[in-house]
């Protein structure tokens, strides 16, 4: 089945971020498609490289990071979200005259509309959040 | 003029998005409205839910001056003007926090919560923030 994914929630804050990254897993070695992975709310920290949980922790946005170059995934953090929460690519950092970005590997950045063509492109969307 | 993503057909779902949190207090409610925006572009079949704290979203006569935050109930009345008029509210979560459809800042149709239930039944895509 070709699915779509919303997590809408922040990495270590909230179950609902490990339960995406766990269903995704799941649903890879199931054999189904992953349309797109869509970070929205305090899901788009998910993408931050600049995290550093506890090294005997687990590092979600290194699996997410791992996952998009294994399985080719597309990762894609809501810019409007992110701007507000300081998740920026070189791109936005350069045009927003911030000193740095701090994007993770495999993710991009872009507009919600990739949200709504997720949901028109795939079988099932479905949402982890709150 | 026709947008450019107007210009091809492509396929319509019925995406329902179901807002179910205070308007204040965090922001699910303004990004839900924000992505609710952003769908009208696509022609989609889009319908709205409140329900528990989220009836709140749309009671009438909001005033945000005291907590600093921007009152964006005026943009539910917008929705009109993006072809996104199908606004339902659950009948329980609004009159267990005594409102009534009167209470409500733009016209809405009250669904208890067995009708609104076939009604997602019948969804392609659900959103829920």
């Amino acid at each position: 089945m070709k699915l779509s994914i919303l997590v809408n929630e922040g990495p270590y804050q909230h179950q609902a971020a490990d339960s995406a990254l766990q269903f995704v897993k799941a649903a890879l070695e199931k054999g189904h498609e992953i349309f797109r992975v869509f970070f929205y709310h305090d899901g788009v920290n998910n993408g931050t490289r600049f995290a550093i949980p506890p090294q005997d922790d687990r590092n979600i946005t290194v699996e997410w990071s791992k996952l998009a170059e294994s399985h080719k995934l597309d990762l894609v953090v809501c810019i409007a979200a992110a701007q507000r929460r300081g998740i920026l690519d070189e791109n936005e950092a350069k045009r927003q005259g911030k000193s740095g970005d701090n994007i993770a590997p495999g993710f991009r950045i872009s507009g919600l509309g990739q949200l709504i063509e997720a949901g028109i492109q795939a079988e099932r969307l479905v949402v982890f959040g709150d | 003029m026709a947008e450019p993503w107007e210009e091809e057909e492509g396929p319509v779902k019925k995406f329902m998005f179901v807002n179910r949190k205070a308007p204040y207090g965090t922001i699910y409610a303004l990004e839900s409205l924000e992505v609710v925006l952003i769908s009208a572009a696509f022609d989609q079949d889009v319908s709205l839910v409140f329900m528990d704290d989220g009836v709140y979203q749309l009671k009438k006569g909001q005033d945000t001056k005291g907590i600093g935050m921007k009152n964006f109930s005026p943009t539910y009345r917008a929705l009109e003007g993006y072809d996104i008029e199908t606004l339902y509210v659950e009948k329980e979560s609004m009159e267990s926090r005594g409102l009534s459809a009167d209470d409500m800042i733009v016209p809405v149709e009250v669904l208890g919560k067995d009708e609104l239930t076939s009604l997602m039944e019948e969804q392609d895509v659900l959103l829920s923030f």
